[in-house]
């Protein structure tokens, strides 16, 4: 925590004394963290600022920094997941000259700031910034509100759902699956993409309820739960995070529904621990890099990062790649300039630690990687979750992802 | 203490108020627009001088917040400090006049509209008078209680409308527009930040003249009136419910501007520019501020907006500081922070204000004391309950503190409890040295 | 369509019960003193957070009897020492001052237990389905929650109807001045009566903690329901209280049973609108989505048709 304070208290000072920023800039390249560090979503902003100082010391700054020396510098910026307080948090970048910007939490606030970017570097030539984009998966971002200066690292939700809907299509037993989601864009869209492709992939299976309910105001779930037993569901699928997702999939579990729950969020930042042996091979988790069986080098990132941060998990393993194919793509450029580094990032590979590779799509800035399905177990978990003994364990892979799906995304690029 | 007084919404009673706060008020009717013209001049003069003193991009954009929380911050207290009327839902017509401003800069852009920007905000202004006008239909038949809990009703349903209706509000990722793309004003398209800050600054100056003045219309004396006794005001002619319909559409058009001011200034509206939170926030504002001047709201937004953008930089408690401010000030400044230096006014043209200088000198040391104390013990606190294992240091005031030591704690809590104890020793000394300095001439000499 | 019906019907009877414990509580204070206390439902998250810390070391029983004791206590120590003091500036100040109050509460929790939802659940002894009906289990613990409630109804019914000091508080309501001439201590019936009213919503903190988790948003999630009940039932009212509790509750169990859409209501009409029509959100609007904003539909429609409420004899 101090660790925030000291450099938010940093950042400030900085900025009050313009002078000296200017002479901190030259050595360090500074990375502005937008997301939340306080209120309601501060746990989840904690834990992602955690990984990305950890990777930048560990995959940066502890091999002797980019370009001869530089160091990373991760300034953490609050923005309470507001898209509003997101912009004046990226005006304190722009003033602090920072030209790199790293968000993940809400698709709202990632949108806010992709539009943002974009105008101010319309608007602003000589002082331009690229948005790297760690956890928001809203497809629109790489597809009809793309631009040059996003990149996004995790997978897209709908190459998700290409995933998770194959996954379901090799089990013949599923005939009726049920879909529940918060009622805002993610959740529709992770909706609508079922629908879509379980149509097409397995003509057969019964959507037995499609269900939307508002975000963060549902005080009980067993209504719900109450409604997927009566289906006869033999499979869930949710876009719930938070503690939307708890709620919803104790609520099934504790009605009896004995079919698995495919998630996005399920698992992680305190669901866990909370789910615990209730969920055991019932919770499902669609998501990127291998947390078990692990590389021996994920091994020793994650007991690094345990002897640092005990309370903490790598439940993010993109922050790692983030911060390593930005390193690799100042030192191919050359130089830290924006419009140079984001050319050295396309069609950029990088092999990551937790195996398999990351490939950076040129046409729409999407990152193609691996993707897994791993169930919530206790069962052959080295990493584990929450320091609960559960963690999630891979079922099924689909490697490189994604890699031919469509986009609608038209960038136009600047000048190298 | 029957349920029939809550009826009478009054923020601070009349009969009980002190002498001090019937002679600020008398200041202010008396004064009307000539009288408090050098004022506008000299805000004016700031206004216009600010971006010189701040020319960072961070500080332009606190400051262009600052515009828009006042514009929005004054119309919640033509609610609850002219007309009594406690709002928990008004940044509702904040945030329509916002999503209807976004979708006119859509307008201009891609279907050819032609205004110039700024002009926008006031058709904000429009859109938030036509929604609140059915809306005060129904909600102004009372004050109090009755009110609040409307207030409450329509808040939590247009919030969840908002997610419900991607068509106007554009579902969690709001609505976005550019607001370059209107005719050029006076040269200027809105490229940069501090444009937008002249444009900002017009606009909230108009808006809080306009706003002033309505406060010296008969109609917004008679709010004034309705507010500290329904029954008398009725007696002198005017229906207390027409007055408070007033009140509410003028509140409604006001909160919209603030809202077409914040489409222009972020380009982006959402969901959260119109649910409880905001709200909540704006009450904050005003009442901390003050609501029974009309300074008040002017200097909550300030300080709201500065605690937000700034103190949230240095420490993640600072919702639990804005907390305890806000319950702090309900008890022992209901009038808020503008109340606490205008009880002086009457010192002041005593002519005795000096007289306090002494006291207050002496009770500067053991305030700092029990608020320095305070803040090292929440912070302290916050660190040993939540950090990481392993990091054990406290940063507070510049100074790093290992929390697993006892001297910093010893330190902390001799301080809090030593200013506590100190305030409350001088209690007596200090009221009597205000009553001298305050009370009729000759008093107490 | 019969096992939806029955189950909803108990799920919808646990949410109403549970309802009705909040919403008891801050009747009694409304009725006696006209304040409508805006942090009655943080006093409720107190309950489930004081109630998870003494179970982390003496088990969920002990907590039971503890935690609302001493969230009565808290309550009783903010009447004394922050409500009565700003009555004197009316009925608005005292909600506002609530308001602070609630925000405040929230941060404070924050500060002690942080911000992740908190592992509080129910005790072993009651963790098993009590029956299975079409393979649906109902909890043991969520039967246990519905005797709670109405254990609580009864004893509030009888103390109030029969107990000596059940009669000064029906007769403080009413008649608050006759009652203080006749020699009774009106402040302190005020303190109690706050205390108690805050205790009851700490036991229903502490029996809702393990069911609907413990987070620092459940009072938020919870607190303007309890507003829309007391309004819904009658100011002052506790058996309209209790009628509107349940009312609520199961108005919004149904509302998620029951798939019904503006859609449907077109298609009987005959009646069809383009997909890309403006207005296309409200056409495909179904009550599950709308299920949590009825009680406020409802509030409104009250406030302004029938402004006393259900079973209430005054105006709001």
């Amino acid at each position: 925590m101090s660790v925030t304070r000291r450099a938010a208290v940093a950042a400030t000072l900085g900025l009050a004394l313009a002078m000296s920023a200017g002479a901190q800039a030259a050595d360090s390249i500074k990375i502005a963290f937008i997301d939340p560090l306080s209120g309601p979503f501060a746990t989840t902003g904690e834990s992602g600022l955690r990984s990305f100082e950890f990777a930048a010391d560990v995959l940066v700054n502890h091999k002797g920094g980019v370009l001869g020396g530089r160091m990373f510098e991760i300034v953490p910026l609050d923005n309470k997941i507001s898209p509003k307080e997101s912009l004046i948090q990226l005006k304190r970048a722009i003033s602090d000259g920072i030209q790199y910007i790293v968000q993940g939490n809400s698709s709202g606030v990632a949108n806010a700031l992709t539009d943002a970017v974009e105008k101010h570097n319309k608007r602003n030539p000589d002082q331009r910034m690229l948005f790297l984009n760690y956890s928001a998966v809203d497809p629109a971002l790489t597809n009809e509100k793309c631009n040059f200066w996003h990149f996004r690292f995790d997978a897209n939700a709908d190459i998700k759902m290409d995933a998770l809907t194959d996954a379901i299509a090799e089990d013949q037993g599923i005939k009726k699956v049920y879909i529940i989601g918060q009622d805002y864009s993610f959740g529709k869209a992770v909706a609508a993409a079922a629908v879509d492709m379980l149509a097409e992939k397995r003509p057969d299976i019964e959507i037995v309820g499609n269900e939307l309910h508002p975000i963060g105001k549902v005080k009980d779930f067993t209504p719900y739960a109450t409604k997927i037993k009566s289906s006869g569901a033999q499979a869930v699928i949710t876009g719930n995070w938070g503690a939307d997702m708890v709620g919803l999939g104790k609520a099934i579990i504790e009605a009896g529904v004995d079919a698995p729950i495919y998630t996005y969020y399920g698992a992680h930042d305190g669901i866990t621990a909370t789910f615990g042996e209730l969920g055991e091979g019932i919770i499902r988790s669609i998501r990127e890099g291998t947390l078990n069986p692990p590389t021996p080098e994920f091994k020793a990132l994650n007991d690094a990062f345990k002897a640092k941060y005990p309370d903490n998990d790598i439940n993010q393993p993109r922050i790692f790649n983030t911060i390593a194919m930005l390193a690799m793509a100042i030192e191919k450029a050359g130089t830290t300039d924006p419009v140079k580094v984001a050319y050295a990032l396309e069609g950029m590979e990088y092999d990551t630690i937790m195996g398999g590779k990351v490939w950076m799509r040129p046409s729409d800035h999407q990152a193609i990687q691996d993707v897994h399905i791993s169930v919530h177990t206790n069962k052959d978990i080295v990493v584990d979750a929450d320091n609960s003994g559960y963690g999630l364990k891979d079922e099924k892979t689909v490697t490189m992802a994604g890699k031919d799906s469509p986009t609608s995304c038209e960038m136009t690029r600047p000048d190298a | 203490m029957s349920a029939s007084e809550t009826t009478t919404a009054r923020v601070v009673a009349p009969d009980t108020e002190p002498a001090w706060k019937r002679v600020a008020d008398d200041q202010m009717r008396r004064g009307a627009f000539t009288r408090t013209l050098p004022m506008w001049v000299g805000a004016f003069a700031l206004l216009m001088v600010m971006p010189l003193l701040f020319p960072s991009a961070v500080g332009v954009t606190i400051m262009n917040q600052m515009g828009i929380s006042i514009v929005f911050a004054l119309s919640y207290n033509m609610l609850l400090g002219q007309g009594g009327m406690l709002s928990f839902g008004h940044a509702v017509y904040f945030g329509l006049g916002g999503f209807l401003s976004v979708h006119v800069m859509n307008y201009v852009e891609y279907d050819g509209w032609w205004l110039p920007l700024p002009l926008l905000p006031f058709l904000g202004g429009l859109f938030g008078l036509a929604f609140a006008i059915p809306i005060a239909g129904f909600s102004t038949r009372r004050a109090g209680t009755v009110f609040a809990m409307i207030s409450l009703g329509v808040g939590e349903l247009v919030a969840a409308c908002s997610i419900i209706f991607v068509a106007f509000f554009g579902g969690e990722e709001g609505v976005s527009g550019d607001r370059t793309m209107g005719p050029p004003v006076f040269g200027s398209e809105f490229l940069s930040e501090v444009e937008v800050y002249y444009l900002t600054a017009v606009i909230v100056l108009i808006s809080a003249l306009f706003m002033y003045l309505f406060s010296r219309t008969p109609a917004g004396r008679m709010a004034n009136a309705v507010r500290d006794n329904e029954e008398r005001a009725e007696f002198v002619g005017y229906s207390q419910r027409y007055v408070r319909f007033v009140s509410f559409c003028a509140a409604g058009f006001f909160a919209g501007v603030a809202g077409g001011l914040f489409a222009i200034n972020y380009e982006i509206l959402t969901e959260e520019n119109l649910n409880l939170v905001t709200s909540g926030w704006v009450l904050l504002m005003a009442f901390i501020g003050g609501v029974g001047f009309f300074i008040g709201p002017i200097v909550g937004a300030i300080l709201l907006t500065l605690l937000q953008t700034v103190l949230s930089n240095h420490t993640e408690l600072w919702q639990l500081y804005v907390g305890i401010l806000f319950v702090l000030t309900v008890m022992y400044a209901p009038r808020g922070l503008t109340g606490l230096v205008m009880m002086h006014g009457p010192a002041l043209r005593a002519g005795r204000l000096g007289m306090l200088a002494v006291p207050y000198a002496i009770a500067v040391v053991p305030l700092l004391a029990l608020l320095a104390g305070t803040a090292l013990l929440l912070e302290m606190g916050h660190t040993a309950n939540q950090s990481v294992v392993g990091e054990s240091e406290a940063h507070v005031f510049g100074l790093t503190l290992d929390v697993t030591t006892a001297l910093p704690w010893v330190v902390a809590a001799v301080l809090a409890v030593g200013g506590g104890y100190g305030l409350y020793r001088i209690a007596q000394y200090l009221r009597d040295a205000f009553a001298q300095a305050t009370g009729p001439a000759g008093g107490h000499q | 369509m019969t096992e939806l019906v029955i189950f909803s019907l108990l799920n919808g009877l646990v949410t109403g019960l549970l309802l009705f414990m909040l919403s008891s509580g801050l009747t009694l204070i409304f009725s006696m003193m006209g304040v409508l206390n805006f942090a009655h439902a943080s006093f409720y998250m107190l309950g489930a957070y004081f109630a998870y810390t003494i179970s982390s070391y003496i088990g969920f029983w002990p907590g039971l009897i503890v935690a609302p004791l001493l969230v009565g206590l808290a309550g009783a120590l903010v009447e004394r020492y922050g409500l009565r003091h700003v009555h004197r500036h009316g009925h608005v100040a005292e909600l506002i001052f609530t308001f602070g109050l609630a925000f405040l509460i929230e941060e404070i929790v924050q500060f002690f237990w942080g911000r992740a939802t908190k592992d509080y659940s129910e005790p072993e002894l009651l963790h098993f389905p009590l029956f299975t009906l079409y393979g649906q289990n109902f909890p043991a613990y969520k039967a246990f929650m519905i005797l709670i409630s109405i254990g609580i109804f009864i004893g509030l019914f009888t103390v109030l109807s029969r107990s000596r000091i059940g009669l000064i508080i029906q007769a403080a309501i009413t008649h608050p001045h006759t009652v203080s001439n006749l020699g009774h201590n009106v402040p302190l019936v005020f303190m109690g009566v706050f205390g108690v009213g805050s205790a009851l919503a700490g036991l229903a903190g502490v029996i809702a903690g393990p069911a609907l988790g413990t987070f620092p948003g459940m009072a938020f999630v919870l607190g303007s329901i309890v507003f829309v009940v007391i309004v819904v039932g009658g100011l002052g009212s506790l058996p309209g209280a209790f009628v509107a509790s349940l009312l609520i509750g199961w108005l919004q169990t149904f509302a998620i049973a029951l798939d019904w859409s503006v859609n449907d209501l077109l298609d009987i009409l005959g009646v069809s609108f383009d997909a890309d029509h403006v207005l296309r959100d409200l056409w495909t609007l179904s009550l599950p989505q709308v299920a949590p904003i009825l009680p406020y539909i409802l509030l409104i429609l009250i406030l302004i048709f029938r402004p006393t409420g259900l079973m209430g004899k005054r105006e709001t």
